[in-house]
């Protein structure tokens, strides 16, 4: 628990950033780039694919396995301090030829600057990229929710599981394309799999380990921990 | 001559524990049934004095502003480990967003942040419209910042009514649902719906404001501070509120930013950060407003930011009031948005325009776009992907609520039960948005 | 039959109104009188529809005036289950056991379009309707419902208070689905029976 009475900051924006205004006009291809994706293709040329300029949003494609690279870089340079991780989520799209791409949002409060990093993952393999949990916190929710609903790993995140479907929901990764809208089971094998997932007993066994107290839970406690109860009074 | 008898008690318990050890203690007693020695228990790990509590509270529970559970593993009242649930309300809206025209995903915004629906409208006819580079009108821009601005004070609204009712003060509930009831009849005579308002489309509103509307909301706007004063007159400076609000739940401004947090959470700790100031949208950076930024993050700086954020908000819709001008309230584009009536029955092109639009939808260029506005709860973006068809291929909402929960278990740390629901009431959750 | 009712359940028809007794439907009058002037409930609250049922609970439209102020959170205390929002899968055995874990008598009023039957949620993600799971006596619909709507579907839940027998037991009993009934038939025997013309267990219907 931090004591508040020693840590009074204040973080904002840069005295020297740029004024904000409301965007007008946006082109919708080319138009001035941020310039971090400029700094980023002169310190990583091997991880650099590719930079674009969508609606004025400047986006960097960078290879899967520099990710995580780019992503310190952009948080601890001092020109950059890109300090706010906005979003982390993955795109598939329709046409089954283009690769899933996982996407980082980044802001910099300092200097007032967006910009957007995808990294792209070849459907068929194993999807998998490196966590920015390290530096980033915010990231542990998000990334538990892009394995959720598109089956991406995201290596070295604390504790990585289905956080908005029950943890042993089997239908599948709903967001995927191929997943239809109504899920793959019929609607009375949903509900029977929905109730027979016991809300109790879901607990990942490194919860109640680390807890300490499973061991001086009284044993008909342990075993419906373990899954082994029956709901009904 | 003293015999050995073990009394057995009948427990639901084994009496064993996972070592095989006797947890119960045998009671030794003589012929007449006078107690002699006792057997010693079997000694404890010196740590576990005390043994931990895992309790459970949620999913259902009235102080968990919806359908959150949190396990709590607590040393008597203390929390030591916090492990939140969430999904309880999953609804699968990003994978429906596939399935919807662009125009059709606007009732999903109102059901997301159920408490901020205009706002949503908003920030999704905001993204939708840079997806297809057009700009709304001048009026339209006016009247979002107004609605923009009503959402904001509604859903503080409920914050209070819910917060306060969560520490104990039960009547400020009943006055903020009621001024609440005030704003539920302006919207209703401006769309029809009281809280799923469905207000935007893309290129335009659902519909000018109606005559008297504005006069309305000018009187909304005398009356609404006095109630503001009447609960800050209660609240603020009293004992037991200040007694359970202050140093608990506090966060640093750089924890703040490392998890994410945004909106009041983050201002309370010291972070600058209001998206309309930052990166502006519908010409915010021409109104004169002023936003709160608090010192210390815990839960009575984020109670303070949102009180002022309430009188603020009412200040930028006085000047939005003023500066309303007139003017078409859509774009002239039908084959974006619908023309009007008395075109679509009378010209042979709008009535076609009227049909495309309305059975397949207006389709964007390929491209993606992010807008992101300042909700109540902090930074709600709309993240679009288009390919060129009238449905996204992503729509991605940017969740401020989840990112701010996630870092509860953080900020529960070692304090008590009673705390962990006036932190978790600080926050400023919606499950709608968490879950999605 | 696939349901199961418990051992000591007498199904008894109650004599017609003009054969009744007249102690039996004094009592009759005054216990469901007591039940429906003072239902507490249970409020379920998920979404919207939750915000709402706060409105009506609220000075404006106020519940007090039908007995119903004193929300029960506890289910063990509760009389009418609201289940105001919608309820997605992760919530069915939640509900499921809040309804088990409330004493008799009990009712359930299914508050907007989503606990209806699903409401605009169509998906993977949510239980069409919360009659698949418990049985629900009085559906309000609505997206959300407005407060005289929630208000309606209040006062004709009294009404069907009101007309309870004490004699008919059949509504006081709660019965298990029985795990060994015959009507459980796995889908591709369903998939075999319906074979010139297709079945709707298969919900993966026209490409959307």
């Amino acid at each position: 628990m931090t004591d508040p009475a020693t840590v009074p900051q204040t973080v904002g924006p840069a005295p020297n950033a740029p004024v904000p205004k409301t965007p007008k006009n946006i082109p919708h291809r080319g138009g001035p780039a941020n310039a971090s994706a400029a700094r980023i293709k002169e310190k990583f040329p091997s991880a650099f694919v590719r930079a674009d300029v969508v609606w004025g949003e400047t986006t960097v494609f960078v290879r899967p396995d520099a990710v995580f690279d780019v992503i310190q870089y952009l948080h601890d340079d001092p020109n950059e301090q890109y300090a706010y991780l906005s979003d982390v989520t993955c795109v598939e799209y329709r046409d089954l030829e283009q690769p899933l791409e996982v996407v980082w949002h980044l802001r910099s409060i300092t200097w007032r600057a967006f910009i957007r990093i995808k990294a792209q993952l070849t459907k068929g393999a194993r999807l998998s990229v490196k966590s920015v949990w390290p530096i980033y916190k915010g990231a542990d929710w998000l990334e538990r929710e892009c394995y959720d609903m598109f089956g991406v790993e995201f290596e070295g995140h604390p504790d990585l599981r289905r956080i908005l479907m029950w943890e042993q929901y089997k239908e599948g990764f709903p967001l995927r394309k191929d997943f239809p809208l109504r899920g793959r089971f019929s609607r009375a094998e949903q509900l029977r799999q929905a109730l027979a997932a016991n809300p109790e007993a879901r607990y990942s066994m490194e919860e109640l380990q680390i807890a300490d107290a499973f061991e001086d839970l009284p044993s008909d406690m342990r075993k419906r921990l373990l899954g082994g109860e029956e709901t009904g009074e | 001559m003293a015999t050995k008898r073990t009394v057995d008690v009948a427990l639901s318990t084994t009496g064993l524990d996972s070592q095989g050890r006797p947890q119960r203690v045998p009671l030794v007693t003589d012929e007449s049934g006078n107690v002699t020695t006792m057997e010693a228990p079997p000694a404890l790990e010196p740590e576990l004095e005390g043994e931990h509590m895992l309790i459970n509270l949620g999913p259902q529970h009235p102080a968990t502003h919806g359908v959150l559970r949190l396990v709590l593993e607590l040393d008597g009242e203390t929390v030591v480990r916090c492990i939140p649930h969430v999904g309880y309300l999953h609804c699968g809206f990003e994978k429906i967003g596939e399935y919807r025209q662009y125009n059709q995903i606007i009732p999903w915004t109102d059901r997301e942040d159920y408490l901020n629906s205009p706002g949503n409208n908003v920030a999704f006819a905001l993204g939708a419209e840079r997806l297809f580079g057009i700009e709304c009108t001048e009026r339209c821009k006016v009247l979002r910042v107004i609605a923009m601005e009503m959402s904001r004070i509604m859903s503080h609204l409920v914050w209070l009514g819910t917060t306060c009712i969560d520490i104990g003060a039960f009547t400020p509930f009943l006055w903020s649902f009621q001024e609440r009831e005030n704003i539920y009849n302006l919207l209703e005579g401006w769309c029809g719906a009281r809280l799923t308002t469905s207000l935007t489309r893309v290129g335009g509103m659902i519909a000018d404001v109606p005559d008297g509307w504005v006069e309305g909301l000018k009187g909304f706007l005398q009356t609404f501070p006095k109630t503001i004063a009447e609960v800050d007159r209660m609240v603020t400076r009293n004992g037991i509120w200040v007694g359970r609000t202050i140093g608990i739940g506090a966060m640093s401004a750089t924890e703040a930013l490392n998890y994410g947090l945004s909106g009041p959470m983050a201002r309370a700790s010291g972070v600058a950060y209001d998206v309309r100031k930052d990166f502006p949208y519908l010409d915010y950076e021409t109104y004169d407003f002023d936003v709160p930024v608090g010192t210390t993050g815990d839960v009575y700086d984020r109670f303070l930011v949102r009180m002022e954020e309430l009188r603020q908000s009412v200040r930028i819709l006085e000047q939005a009031v003023a500066r309303l001008p007139d003017g078409p309230v859509n774009i002239d584009d039908p084959r974006i948005i619908l023309p009007s009536k008395t075109k679509a029955t009378t010209e042979m092109e709008s009535m076609i325009h009227h049909f495309k639009v309305v059975m397949e939808g207006p389709r964007p260029p390929i491209g993606e776009s992010y807008v992101a506005v300042e909700s109540p709860k902090g930074e709600k973006g709309y993240y679009m992907v288009s390919d060129g068809t009238s449905k996204p291929v992503r729509w991605r909402i940017r969740p401020p609520s989840f990112v701010n929960l996630s870092a509860i278990p953080k900020m529960v740390e070692g304090h008590l039960l009673s705390d962990v629901i006036a932190i978790n009431a600080s926050i400023d959750i919606v499950m709608g948005e968490i879950d999605r | 039959m696939g349901l199961v009712a418990r051992p000591d359940h007498r199904v008894v028809s109650y004599a017609p109104e003009s054969q009744e007794g007249w102690v039996t439907s004094r009592l009759d009058f005054l216990v469901n009188w007591a039940r429906a002037g003072s239902l507490w409930p249970m409020p379920f609250g998920t979404a919207c529809c939750a915000i709402e049922f706060m409105a009506t609970a609220a000075s404006r439209f106020d519940l007090s005036r039908f007995g119903m102020e004193r929300m029960s959170f506890s289910p063990r205390q509760a009389d009418v289950l609201i289940c105001a929002g919608r309820v997605p899968f992760k919530l069915a055995p939640v509900i499921r056991r809040i309804w088990q874990q409330m004493p008799q008598p009990k009712w359930c009023i299914s508050m907007g379009a989503c606990a209806s039957s699903g409401g605009m949620f169509d998906n993977y993600a949510v239980v069409q309707g919360i009659d698949t799971i418990i049985p629900v006596d009085v559906y309000v619909p609505g997206c959300p419902p407005r407060p005289e709507g929630l208000l309606y579907g209040i006062m004709m839940l009294q009404k069907k208070v009101m007309n309870e027998r004490m004699s008919d037991q059949a509504i006081r009993s709660e019965m298990e689905p029985d795990p060994s009934s015959k009507l459980y038939i796995p889908p591709p025997v369903i998939d075999e029976l319906s074979e010139p013309f297709g079945n709707s267990v298969h919900q993966t219907r026209s490409g959307l």
